[in-house]
Formats: structure tokens, C-alpha cells, sequence
């Protein structure tokens, strides 16, 4: 049976002409990369739940056209998982080229998934495109580790995250906000119904969890490797025990949760969160800008540090437009690229550039950003705390469905 | 194609209906061109079924046999649109997405060519009828006794070669009974057509002043 | 009457149309049992139905699935029986049907959100009573919706699918005796609603079986609808294979296919109970038939199906009416009663990027649904003067669970090569669209009197000739009708769409879900308004066309 499906994928592959042709360019001779461009069409599979970030993508996709003769379609994803699993669903056909996907917004899981199925593009492209020169890799650890991950160049980085808490200060005095996950619990049971997390798996929720594992967890050194089946009750119960004390003080009672961070920035402006977070420092101006989320809303971290990582763009191993995808992922680290990215009028999210490496006009540009009345600086936003083996996500995410997945 | 002149004689040979195996009504008669041949039975007794037989279009849950001859042809070998049968419902059934006038231009045979030509022939038979200007009007203004009219005259206007009338004047009222009847009879007879008539009312049989089939008085149901 | 078609035509058009969905299920069925090469299962092995059994609550999950499903199809289908069998042929049912229709169009998750917006403690509801009545100056923490019974679920499913059963039930109406038997039973002395019961009840029952049971299985498998209506914790079994079909650790393939089958067992079991129900409905209805008993006053009844009705039309149209002042509104903090100011930035957004998945969604209804409009006239004109049962295998697709074979019906379409286009995606939305022109058409079809074809062809009219110039046009406005609800269903469509159209073919509807994936409500309105407005232009154009067309023709127009 096997045989016979297989046999019958590549004669289906070899009739249409799927084999494909050799690559026709080399990454390290960049003009044939741009000439083998030009005339392609990169379906860039991202997610598109928001307006801005979309918009963004929209403008990237005008500059590629008319400096490059590039088509870009940005196919607008509910869940980042839905393109892993086109690659796949191709890869099961024997479709190994002319796929459907070219470049894929990822990190974290998904990029561990396709790393491990064999589904990226061959290694070391990312560190070898032009804009590379400039990318942040030495004080940004997270740009060669996705979720401790090695990159292996096999994803270019494209902005950074960090977990940040948006609060009103007209409801909450900044006085009485919590300094670590302890000091969060204490809160919750002073304002009840107040604060809760996006419902694992949801990826914001999911870091909640991560941030509580890393402050509460006995042996930070255990989670940059994979879980150990051993001593993985133990090394959670902390985080367990902590979540069992802050269940009772969640908004619902914990008996439904929000459904990712827009829902919680919805529900901040309603009134009936108190204290919410995000992956994006700049979010909550954003909103404030957008007329999302009062303007006495503010920002705040842990001192201890909070959750940080970087999110990237990789390229199916089948993709059709191989060189119009190498071709965007570089122009999506560019400085021009990278400055509008920060600026909160349009997305707002950290730049993986370092300043050093830039030239003088634009590290001035950036430097003279306005990040708005909410956003932290960078010197303010505390420490970075890595991000953990992915293992350890997809282990607690089904603890956690385990433990609080049927309210009663 | 037959011209209202060159009538023939219509035959009924055999001709036996069964529903679930049961015989309903077997048949054998002779109608002369402008002969009318009656009908008469209770409700279920398969009447409606004969003309259905013979038009054509009978529901596959009877079976049915035997000839039904026009000269000498068997009509049961022919497909519906062949056999020229013109019928009569008790309703007159006028189309109503067509106008009047629309309703006899549909009638009138393909071999007569020309929209003016058409229109006026159309136009001549409601005039015959008493219903001249009425061709642009809504089928469904006219009274029960006009449109009667008009479905006769579309029926007449196809050149039929034959002519079935399921209790077509049960539901007009005695006055205007009297007077479709005759025109339809006469029609029926200046044409020559030989006509099959089915009824539950005896007056209509009476009218119709030709031979006279009882059926079904024992079977009924 | 003889077919204007040939007699092969159309067995071979059912067999080419239940094709997709059994192909689709294999694609399922075998990873399910372990089988799926490119993930190394080359083995048949029942373990992904044991990872299946230990995930966590799996048994509430499925559980709730089918007592939402039963649940809601049973009061909808008693709300809009009741109200037929009291209204039917009264001013009051012309208004409640016209007011219904419309509701037609509005897709699923558009009127879930309607209901979400409404009934929320953040919601309009308690917007206008609070401060004032309520004391709340901020919303109050009730679990409302996504309780743990599934009741804002249930009540979505309700609002949503008495629209479509009072269609389908008018449909059938025509076809039955009933003037006569309303006389008749109100001479022997019942009221109208046990008289309607007990005279017509079993024959309109027979025509809208098959929607019910597409109802039923509909309910049973929705994703969308209680996602965001229904619980969460845990989500309903559906909810559950959606999120392991898009889960980055693949392996979880296996187990959404094992979850598929289990929803397909779940789809049948909901099956096997409602025939259980209608068992015992004869039973009861011959106890009421044989004992004479003529009950009292059913006017307080009358007028509780007519309330449910009206209510739930209500709450879908102001629904509607919140979506779009959302899509206009900046801060619209609680309790205000209006947003504190209004923006079009939110449309203008929207409106930049989309004339082309408004042309791609027109272009893939009018192709889907024109060719559903032709083959069911195809069908119907073969013998459609029989019942729908025979088209069993076209029916196929609102019997199975869309979620069980659309995955494996992506699979297959790889392998076979086949890329994604307009016209890949809109004949897979064929296979959904068809089945419900054919609902919609076959009632009207077989209501149209026969004797008037028995005339044209006794006119000499050939059997083509007749359907053209006679059937077709007598039967214009149930052909829109039934192109405007395939339409409809198209426009709907959207885990078809994403999975064989792999993200190139954009439609409103997967621009609508991957956006509400932010959860803007600005953003939901714009889309759910976009998504609900093309269906509402098809409808609104079936009803026009014939009234423009048959001005002058009295009897046409009803």
C-alpha cells in the first residue's frame, strides 16, 4: 500500500513536471539571486490577525515590486501551525517542489517541528544575505537560538519580543502593581476576577506559563534542555502549585479564559481586566493611537526580567519562489524595512538591528523614533529571561489541559 | 402535419390498466372523427388513467397495454410530443408567465412561420371566441368562463389529432356549463376530431350525445 | 413524462459527487489507524485511538458536542413547527417570514458574534441598563457566554437554524392539503395547532426530514459557532480536531484523524438518537391521533413559537446593527451606551486589500452555484417528481461531518497534483453547494403541477422545449432562490476553502476568520457586515428579478 501510494505520488510528480529544475542562482552570488527574482510570485503564509501588521506587509510587498519586480501575497494565517501543515500535507503527496508556501513567519514549536520533519530550506542562508552585516547577534543570543533551538541560518530574525504588562492607571495605582510572578498572586487576591492569561495553547497564554515556570522553577540550567521525563513533576509542581493558588482569584474564576491578547486589550478597555500583557512593547501605544485602550493606559515589568525571544521568516524546503522569498527575507532586515517596523504609527516592534553596525543617518532615524506616551525604552525594559526547550512548552501547555481543562 | 381536415378514427384496442396488479379498466371502442366517446366511472376507477395512457404520460405505477390506433398508427410507440393529443383539465391551466395571446402563439405548430403571422392567427382565435383584444392581457385577470376559452382554442389551434377532456366543465358554474360545453363539442366536431370525454356527471354525457362507457361500478374504492 | 436528459447522466453525476466525500474520508480513516507515509505510519495500529481515549476530558468534549446538537435542533425544530402549525397562512406568519428570510444570508459566525456582542456582561444588554438599574459601572464577572452547559451555544445554534428550517419547511408547505385539512379539523372541533398536528404533521415531517437530519449533523460538528459561543473548558469535540489539524506538533495529525472518527461516530450516534425521538414521537402522536382529545386554548403557545421566533430574529438583526456601529467605533468603553467617537479607519483598511478577495468569492459562488443550479435541474428533470432519498449520495456531504473529510481530501488533492485555484476550490465547494440547491430546489419542483407539461406536450412540445419555455420559467423564482442559498453557502465556506485553496485563494471568509483570529471587534464587524451583505445581494436579487420580470403577471407573483 505504502509503495503503491508513493509510486503513484511521483508519477504524478514526474507527468507534471514537479521535479523541478536546479536552483538557477547562488545565494552567495546576490545579483543572480535578484535576477532569478524578478517575475516571481512569494506567498508569504503570516499570521493576519492584525490590521497593522498586515498593513505593514501590505507596504513591504509595494517596495519588493517596485524595486524588484517581486510579486509578494501574504496569505493571512489564523494559526501560524495551518502553513506547517500545508508543507506537510505536500511533503505526505511527495510534492518535494513547487509547493505552496514560500516563506513562513515563525518561531518557537513551529520552526522545532519543521527543523525535525526536514521541511527548511537548506541551512545557513540566513547569515549569509546581505543585510546580515547589521543583524544584532552577539548581545541578541535569541537570534541564533529560537527557543534554544539552534538556528543554523535555516530562519532569518525579523523583530524581537518581550513580555510586557499594560495596566490604566486611572483604575490601578502604579504603586500597587505586582513585581513578580509571587507578587502577582497577592494581587489577584486583592482584585479578583481581574487578571487572567489567553487559554493554552494560545501562544501569549502559553508564555504566561513559561514566565511563572522560569521565576518559580528550582534549576533554571533544566529548561535549556529537553524535558526529562524523571524529574518533569517535580521540576512543574512550583508552577502548578502556583497556578492552583491563582485559578480561584482569575477573571471567571478560571472557568473560561481569554481567547489570545486581543481579547485581553478588549477586555482591558472594558473594564474588566486589570492588568494584561503582551509579546510587543509597544502595543499598548499603539493602541491608545488606534482608540483600542485608554490613554491612561501604561506599561510595566518585572524587575526580575520577563520572557524574551525573537520571531523570524523561513522558507519552505519545497518552495516555489526560492530566490523572490531569499530576496524579501533580506529586505525585511534592511534598515528602512527594520526603522518603519519600529515605529508604533505602523507596527511598532523591536528592531534585531544593532545600532553599531549602522550607518550614521540610520542610527539617527532610529534614535529619533517616537515610541509613545506607553511604550518603555529599551534601557527600561529589565532584563531578558531566554525562552525554554519548546519541549517544555508543549509538556506544560498539556499539564496545564490536564489540570484546568474541564471547569466545572 | 396534420391539417384539420384529414381526420381519422380513433381506436381503442384492449387497452387495460392494472395498479398493483389489480385491473382497474380494459377497454375496446371505436370514435369516428368528430364522435365523442364518454366515459363515465367513480373516482379511482382509472379513468384519468386511460387519458393519461393514451397522452402519454401515465405514472409508472400502472401498468397499462393494448393499441391505441389513430388510422393506423399506434400511438403508444410514439413519444408524448408526437402523438398530438389535445387536452382539457377541469382547470384550463393558461401559463401564467405568458399573456393571453402568448398562451395560443405557444399552440400554434413551428411549421407556421413568421411572428406577424403567428400573432394574427392567435389574435383570429380569441376573436372567434369572443375575447377579441384580450392577446396582451394577464391570463390571471380573466374570469373562469374566458379562460376556459382560451385553453380551448390553444388546445385547437395545435392541430391535434385527437381530443381528451378530463371533466374540463366541473368546475364552472350550470350557466356557463351549458355554454362551454356546446362550444367545445362543436369546436370538437367542425374539427373532425375524434374526442374522448371523461365524466362523473351525467349531463355531460347527455351533451355529448355520442357512445357511452360505464366502468369501474363494482371496483369502487 | 419522459427526461429531457439522458437516463446515465444522472446516477453518474451522483457518483461523481459523493466521490470527494468518500475519498475524503479514506484521507482520514487511514491516518487515523495509524497510516500516513510521510510521517512514517506505514502500520495499521489502533494506538492514536488510545491517545485519542487519554486526552484529557475527550468524553465531556464529545458529550457536550451531541447534547448541543440534539438539543438545539430539537427546540428549533418545536419552535418552528408550532409556529407553521399555528400561523401558516396568516398575516402574522407573512411578517415573521419576511423577516427571517434575510437571516438566511447572515453566515453562522457572523450571527454568533451578533449574539456574543449582545449578551456578554461587556455586552449591549447590560449596557443600557447599567449604571442606571444594575449598579455596574464595570462589567460584572458572570460566565456569560461560554458557559459550561453550552447554553449561549445552544441558543446561537437555535437563533441560526430556525431560519433555515422555516424555509425549508415553506418549501414543503404547497405540496400539502393545507386549507382542507385546517377546515376540517377545525369542524371537527380541534385548534389549530393540535388539528395541524395531528392532520399534516407526518406528511410536512417526511419532506423536511433530510434537513433536519443535515440540521443535526451540522450542529453536532460546528466549529465556528462554539468557538465563540460555546464552552471552553473544555471546548466541544469539534473545536478540539480544529486545533489538533492546525497543531505545530505534527504528530498530532494522527490524533485530529482518530478525533475526525470519533466525530463521525458522534454524527451517527446523534443520528441513531433522533430516530429513537421520532419512534417515540409516532408513538405519541397516535396515542393524541386515537384519543380524540381536542386540547383546550392554544393561543399561549401560538404565541411563545411566535415570540422564540420574533426574539430570535431580533436578536440577530441588533446583533447585526452592533457589528456595524462597532466597525465604526473608537473607544467604546463600558458602560457607555455609544462609542465615544467614530472612525472609518478600520473599513478604510479593510477596503484597500479587498477588491480581490471580493472578486475571488463572487467568482467561486457564481461558478460553484450556477453549476449546482444546472446539475440539480439536470437531476430534477430526470425524476423529480420522486423523492429527494434517491440523491442519497449527494446528499452525502451535509451527512458527514465536514471536518472528517475535508483534511483528507487535501491529501489527496496534493497528490494528485492538483494546484490550488478559482477552479479547484469552487468544485470542491460544488460537493457542499449542490446538496442544499437541491433542498431548496426539489420542493417547488415537485409542487409545480404536472397537467401543465402534460398540455405542452400534448401541444407537441418536446420534453427540452418544455422545461425551457415552460418549467423553467414558471419555476424562475425558486431557481434564483435556490442559486441565491448555494450562493450563500459558497460565500460561508471556509475550512474547504483554506485547506484546498492553501491560503492562495483568499475569499472574504478566510480573510474574515484570519482577522477574527485577532479578535478586534472593529475588525469582526467590518468582515461579519462583508460576509453577511454578498448572500444578503443574492437573496435580495432572487426576489426582485421575478417581481422586475412578471410585473404584468398576477399569478407569478406571490
Amino acid at each position: 500500500m505504502a509503495g503503491w501510494t508513493r509510486r503513484w505520488a511521483t508519477a504524478v510528480a514526474v507527468t507534471l513536471g514537479l521535479a523541478g529544475p536546479a536552483a538557477a542562482f547562488d545565494i552567495d552570488d546576490w545579483a543572480s539571486v535578484v535576477s532569478e527574482a524578478k517575475g516571481e510570485t512569494v506567498y508569504f503564509n503570516a499570521w493576519g490577525g492584525a490590521a497593522n501588521i498586515n498593513a505593514y506587509i501590505a507596504w513591504t510587498g509595494e517596495q519588493m515590486k517596485a524595486r524588484y519586480g517581486v510579486d509578494v501575497v501574504h496569505v493571512k494565517l489564523d494559526d501560524t501551525a495551518r502553513a506547517v501543515a500545508s508543507v506537510l500535507a505536500e511533503k505526505s503527496a511527495g510534492k518535494d517542489a513547487d509547493g505552496s508556501v514560500d516563506l513562513i513567519w515563525i518561531n518557537g514549536e513551529n520552526f522545532a517541528a519543521m527543523k525535525r520533519q526536514g521541511l527548511l530550506f537548506t541551512p545557513g542562508w540566513a547569515t549569509r544575505l546581505p543585510n546580515w552585516a547589521y543583524v544584532d547577534h552577539e548581545a541578541k543570543p535569541t537570534v541564533l537560538t529560537d527557543f534554544t533551538v539552534p538556528t543554523e541560518g535555516l530562519e532569518s530574525p525579523w523583530g524581537g519580543a518581550k513580555l510586557v504588562f499594560f495596566y490604566d492607571k486611572a483604575r490601578t495605582p502604579t504603586a500597587e502593581l505586582p513585581k513578580s510572578a509571587k507578587d502577582l498572586v497577592d494581587w489577584a487576591q486583592t482584585h479578583p476576577g481581574r487578571f487572567s492569561y489567553p487559554q493554552p495553547p494560545d501562544f501569549i497564554g502559553s508564555s504566561f506559563l513559561k514566565q511563572v515556570l522560569i521565576e518559580l522553577v528550582a534549576d533554571r540550567s533544566k529548561l535549556l534542555k529537553p524535558v526529562n521525563e524523571a524529574t518533569f513533576q517535580q521540576d512543574v509542581a512550583p508552577l502548578f502549585a502556583y497556578l492552583d493558588q491563582l485559578t480561584p482569584n482569575l477573571w471567571r474564576k478560571g472557568k473560561a479564559y481569554p481567547q489570545n491578547y486581543p481579547d485581553m486589550k478588549q477586555k482591558l478597555a472594558d473594564g474588566e481586566l486589570d492588568i494584561i500583557f503582551a509579546f510587543n512593547p509597544a502595543e499598548a501605544s499603539a493602541a491608545i493611537a488606534n482608540g483600542e485602550l485608554q490613554d491612561t493606559v501604561r506599561s510595566f515589568v518585572f524587575p526580575g526580567g520577563t520572557l524574551g525571544n525573537t520571531h523570524f521568516v523561513a522558507i519552505p524546503y519545497n518552495a516555489n519562489a526560492k530566490a523572490g522569498a531569499l530576496l524579501l527575507a533580506d529586505f525585511l532586515i534592511s534598515p528602512e524595512a527594520q526603522l518603519r517596523k519600529q515605529n508604533t504609527q505602523f507596527w511598532g516592534d523591536p528592531t534585531v538591528l544593532a545600532m553599531a553596525k549602522l550607518p550614521d543617518a540610520d542610527r539617527a532615524a532610529f534614535a529619533a523614533l517616537d515610541l509613545g506616551v506607553a511604550t518603555l525604552r529599551p534601557d527600561q525594559l529589565g532584563p531578558a529571561l531566554d525562552e525554554p526547550h519548546p519541549d517544555w512548552m508543549t509538556r506544560i501547555e498539556t499539564e496545564w489541559i490536564r489540570r484546568y481543562g474541564a471547569a466545572n | 402535419m396534420q391539417t384539420p381536415g384529414k381526420t381519422m378514427a380513433l381506436t381503442l384496442s384492449d387497452v387495460t390498466i392494472r395498479l398493483s396488479g389489480r385491473v382497474l379498466l380494459s377497454v375496446s371502442a371505436t370514435v369516428m372523427p368528430g364522435d365523442v366517446l364518454t366515459i363515465m366511472g367513480p373516482s379511482g376507477a382509472g379513468k384519468s388513467a386511460l387519458l393519461a395512457y393514451i397522452g402519454g404520460f401515465l405514472d409508472p405505477a400502472f401498468v397499462a397495454s393494448g393499441a391505441v390506433l389513430l388510422g393506423e398508427d399506434d400511438l403508444i410507440g410514439l413519444p408524448p410530443q408526437q402523438r398530438h393529443t389535445g387536452i382539457l383539465f377541469q382547470d384550463p391551466l393558461l401559463f401564467p408567465h405568458l399573456s393571453v395571446g402568448g398562451n395560443i402563439v405557444f399552440a400554434i405548430p413551428e411549421a407556421i412561420r413568421g411572428r406577424d403571422v403567428r400573432r394574427r392567427l392567435a389574435e383570429e382565435a380569441l376573436d372567434e371566441v369572443g375575447l377579441g383584444g384580450f392577446f396582451d392581457r394577464d391570463p390571471e385577470t380573466l374570469s373562469g368562463g374566458q379562460k376556459a376559452r382560451v385553453a380551448l382554442q390553444r388546445v385547437l389551434l395545435s392541430q391535434p389529432r385527437l381530443l381528451l377532456l378530463d371533466e374540463p366543465f366541473s368546475k364552472l358554474d350550470m350557466a356557463l356549463r351549458q355554454q362551454t360545453r356546446e362550444l367545445v363539442f362543436a369546436k370538437a366536431r367542425s374539427a373532425g376530431l375524434p374526442t374522448i370525454l371523461v365524466t362523473h356527471d351525467r349531463a355531460d354525457a347527455d351533451a355529448a350525445g355520442g357512445a357511452f362507457i360505464h366502468i369501474g361500478a363494482e371496483t369502487q374504492s | 413524462m419522459k427526461s429531457a436528459l439522458h437516463p446515465h447522466i444522472g446516477t453518474g453525476v451522483t457518483v461523481v459527487l459523493c466521490l470527494p466525500v468518500l475519498a475524503g474520508l479514506a484521507g482520514t480513516l487511514l491516518p487515523a489507524f495509524g497510516y500516513l507515509p510521510a510521517l512514517g505510519g506505514t502500520q495499521v495500529t489502533f494506538q492514536h485511538f488510545e491517545a485519542l481515549a487519554a486526552q484529557p476530558h475527550i468524553l465531556r468534549s464529545a458529550l457536550i458536542s451531541l447534547a448541543a446538537g440534539l438539543t438545539s435542533t430539537f427546540v428549533a425544530l418545536v419552535v418552528v413547527a408550532t409556529f407553521v402549525a399555528g400561523f401558516a397562512g396568516t398575516r402574522p406568519f407573512a411578517f415573521i417570514q419576511h423577516l427571517l428570510s434575510p437571516l438566511l444570508a447572515v453566515p453562522h459566525a457572523a450571527s454568533a458574534f451578533a449574539i456574543a456582542f449582545l449578551i456578554a456582561p461587556s455586552g449591549f444588554l447590560l449596557r443600557i441598563i447599567s449604571p442606571v438599574l444594575t449598579g455596574f459601572t464595570r462589567p460584572p464577572d458572570w460566565l456569560i457566554p461560554n458557559d459550561s452547559l453550552g447554553l449561549s451555544m445552544i441558543s446561537g445554534l437555535v437563533a441560526k437554524e430556525i431560519p433555515f428550517l422555516l424555509l425549508v419547511m415553506l418549501a414543503a408547505l404547497p405540496q400539502l392539503p393545507v386549507a382542507n385539512a385546517r377546515r376540517l379539523m377545525t369542524a371537527l372541533g380541534f385548534n389549530r395547532v393540535s388539528g395541524f398536528a395531528i392532520a399534516l404533521w407526518p406528511l410536512l415531517y417526511r419532506q423536511v426530514r433530510l434537513p433536519v437530519f443535515a440540521v443535526l449533523v451540522y450542529s453536532t460538528s460546528v466549529v465556528d459557532v462554539s468557538m465563540i459561543l460555546g464552552p471552553q473548558l473544555p471546548p466541544t469535540l469539534p473545536v478540539r480536531i480544529a486545533h489538533w489539524l492546525a497543531d505545530d506538533d505534527i504528530g498530532a495529525r494522527f490524533l485530529a484523524s482518530a478525533g475526525a472518527v470519533l466525530q463521525l461516530a458522534l454524527g451517527l450516534l446523534a443520528i441513531a438518537i433522533w430516530i429513537g425521538v421520532e419512534r417515540l414521537g409516532r408513538i405519541c402522536h397516535r396515542r393524541l391521533s386515537s384519543s380524540g382529545k381536542r386540547l383546550g386554548d392554544d393561543r399561549l403557545l401560538r404565541l411563545a413559537a411566535a415570540s422564540v421566533m420574533a426574539t430570535s430574529a431580533a436578536f440577530i438583526f441588533i446583533g447585526l446593527g452592533l457589528l456595524a456601529l462597532w466597525s465604526i467605533a473608537g473607544l467604546w468603553p463600558f458602560p457607555d451606551r455609544l462609542p465615544t467617537n467614530l472612525t472609518f479607519k478600520t473599513w478604510e483598511r479593510a477596503l484597500e486589500t479587498l477588491a480581490a478577495p471580493l472578486a475571488t468569492t463572487i467568482a467561486i459562488a457564481l461558478l460553484s452555484s450556477l453549476v449546482a443550479l444546472a446539475i440539480a435541474i439536470g437531476l430534477l428533470s430526470r425524476s423529480g417528481h420522486r423523492s429527494a432519498d434517491r440523491w442519497l449520495p449527494v446528499f452525502l456531504p451535509l451527512l458527514v461531518p465536514e471536518i472528517t473529510f475535508v483534511f483528507g481530501l487535501q491529501i489527496l488533492a496534493a497528490m494528485a497534483g492538483l494546484s490550488p485555484s478559482i477552479a479547484t476550490v469552487a468544485a470542491l465547494h460544488l460537493v457542499f453547494v449542490l446538496p442544499y440547491v437541491l433542498l431548496s430546489l426539489g420542493p417547488p419542483w415537485r409542487a409545480l403541477d404536472r397537467r401543465y407539461e402534460q398540455i405542452a406536450s400534448g401541444l407537441g412540445k418536446s420534453p427540452l422545449a418544455i422545461l425551457v419555455t415552460i418549467r423553467l420559467p414558471m419555476l424562475l423564482r425558486a431557481c434564483l432562490t435556490a442559486f441565491a442559498v448555494g450562493f450563500a453557502v459558497s460565500v460561508s465556506l471556509y475550512l474547504p476553502t483554506v485547506l484546498i485553496g492553501a491560503g492562495r485563494v483568499t475569499t472574504i471568509t478566510t480573510e474574515a476568520v484570519a482577522l477574527s483570529s485577532g479578535g478586534d471587534r472593529r475588525v469582526i464587524g467590518v468582515y461579519a457586515l462583508l460576509q453577511a451583505l454578498l448572500p444578503f445581494l443574492g437573496f435580495l436579487i432572487a426576489s426582485l428579478v421575478p417581481q422586475l420580470l412578471f410585473r404584468h403577471r398576477r399569478a407569478m407573483r406571490i
